[in-house]
């Protein structure tokens, strides 16, 4: 889709830069509401990286929206589906953004959204297939500044 | 086979300047990311929609009796206007409410209001697509003139004037973000920054706080003049009301 | 005390074709107020934000949402739908504060 490939060029393109300036945005920093809220949502099961791509810019203009799209290779039939995707934070005043239920009903795996980012951090997209199975995916992104801000 | 080189030579060069000269002025759209051009692009993904919606509303119930939308499509295109009762120039909003006294027998809303802001959203819409083509009444001459000294004037404890970020660095970046050339293509808007619809005035207003000067009261003259300015400066861009910005 | 009626906008696409997967908008017109937020005397602002927006196609539950103070006020949600037959679809919002809603769109599928 086209609104993926494009979160995806911006990503790309502007991932190298953001990597080689901020080497310590990839380092995961699990807090301990971070660890609970994703315990909740795996009910214990180990987290895998793959299948799932979070989609969202690697510098964003404005913390206060910031598109993200989420999509998880599966078949969506009633034997293998996604069953929620869970987006969370690293730094926000509370971990979880939000959690989509799916199931076969709806063809495809993928989840479109705006969501709020207090500061520059990793975002985390986290699904749950139907075995239990958990799966997930880490974008580091930076946040800039509006210039001009409300004065009043 | 020299000459037909030489003929493609000057064409590509004449084709190159007449290139630059066409159109060197931005629209605030263009210097966005793509992510944020994607919300203003589509509208069923533009959170401004949702004033327009409510706009549509209250335009059926007050203003449908006199207008229908499509009438209205110069309007925005070409407000601020020469208001010759008043005997000064009008913006917008200012004659949304004074249709509402006069003829609709209601009150006028309150400026920066929510209902305000949807019918300006909703009105401003009909114009979209369309060149900013500003009121050509002579009588507007001193107040376009008073407008550009306004923009050109420095303030603040930052002491800067308007000109210097939006003509002389615009393109440059400023705490991260891109100065755009300022042109007032798209309001009512959607800034990020607001979470929320507002309109010119209050965008000039966080300008003034920008470089800490005592913004003017909304619905003042000074911002009707500089819209006036503003306007002139964008004559024959495209309207994209109502569009998002950071 | 319930609130005002929440302004949405609810697409579908005009027409699809039976397997056909649909792409779902939703735009709501909502603060989202955190509960994180000062407010100009430094109390802090209430929390009031859509918690759970369900959406079900002839009375089956196709699709749902859970939603934490990080969602952008205003929110969009995008979600798919495969198409099977004609029908409607309801979306129910639930938030803080009392807010219910409901919103319905018609599927036509040819």
């Amino acid at each position: 889709m086209t609104r993926t490939r494009r979160g995806w060029l911006a990503a790309g393109s502007a991932g190298v830069a953001v990597v080689l300036l901020q080497p310590w945005a990839a380092r995961a920093e699990i807090s301990p509401a971070l660890q609970a809220a994703i315990d909740h949502f795996t009910s214990g099961a180990p987290v895998q990286t793959g299948r799932v791509t979070l989609a969202v810019d690697a510098v964003v203009e404005n913390g206060n929206t910031v598109p993200v799209s989420v999509s998880v290779q599966s078949p969506m039939t009633a034997e293998q589906h996604v069953r929620s995707i869970a987006i969370f934070t690293e730094l926000n005043p509370q971990p979880e953004v939000a959690v989509f239920h799916l199931g076969p009903a709806s063809g495809r795996a993928q989840v479109s959204t705006r969501m709020r980012m207090a500061k520059s951090q990793n975002v985390i997209a986290m699904a749950k297939m139907n075995d239990g199975s958990v799966w997930q995916h880490r974008v580091a992104v930076s946040v800039a500044l509006a210039a001009c801000l409300e004065g009043e | 086979m020299k000459l037909p080189l030489a003929t493609l030579l000057l064409a590509f060069i004449v084709a190159a300047a007449s290139a630059a000269q066409a159109e060197p002025r931005r629209s605030g759209f263009d210097d966005m990311s793509p992510s944020t051009q994607a919300l203003q692009r589509e509208d069923t993904q533009n959170p401004a929609m949702l004033w327009v919606l409510d706009g549509e509303q209250r335009f059926n119930a007050d203003c449908a009796r006199c207008h229908s939308a499509q009438s209205l499509g110069a309007a925005a295109a070409r407000h601020p206007a020469w208001d010759a009762a008043a005997a000064k120039p009008l913006t917008l909003a200012g004659r949304i409410n004074q249709c509402r006294v006069r003829h609709v027998k209601a009150p006028a809303l309150a400026p920066e209001s929510e209902g305000l802001l949807a019918l300006e959203a909703f009105v401003a819409l009909q114009s979209r697509g369309r060149p900013i083509a500003p009121d050509p009444a002579p009588a507007l001459r001193p107040f376009v003139a008073q407008g550009e000294r306004l923009f050109k004037q420095r303030i603040g404890q930052l002491d800067f004037s308007c000109a210097q970020c939006h003509d002389d660095n615009a393109g440059r970046r400023l705490a991260g973000a891109k100065i755009p050339q300022a042109h007032p293509t798209g309001y009512p808007i959607y800034r990020l920054e607001w979470q929320g619809l507002g309109s010119l005035q209050r965008r000039l207003r966080n300008c003034m706080s920008g470089v800490r000067a005592e913004p003017y009261a909304y619905g003042s003259d000074e911002f009707t003049m500089i819209e006036l300015y503003l306007k002139q400066r964008a004559a024959g861009m495209a309207v994209e009301s109502p569009a998002v910005r950071p | 005390m319930k609130m005002a009626a929440l302004r949405t906008l609810l697409r579908v696409p005009a027409s699809a074709r039976p397997g056909e997967v649909m792409e779902v908008r939703l735009l709501m017109q909502h603060p989202m107020e955190t509960g994180f937020r000062p407010d100009a005397g430094g109390r802090t602002v209430p929390r009031n934000i859509l918690r759970r927006i369900e959406a079900r196609f002839e009375g089956e539950l196709v699709f749902a949402a859970d939603l934490f103070p990080a969602i952008t006020a205003n929110p969009y949600i995008a979600f798919p739908l495969r198409a099977t037959r004609s029908g409607t679809l309801t979306v129910t919002i639930e938030g803080d504060n009392g807010l219910a809603e409901r919103e319905t769109a018609v599927i036509t599928v040819a």
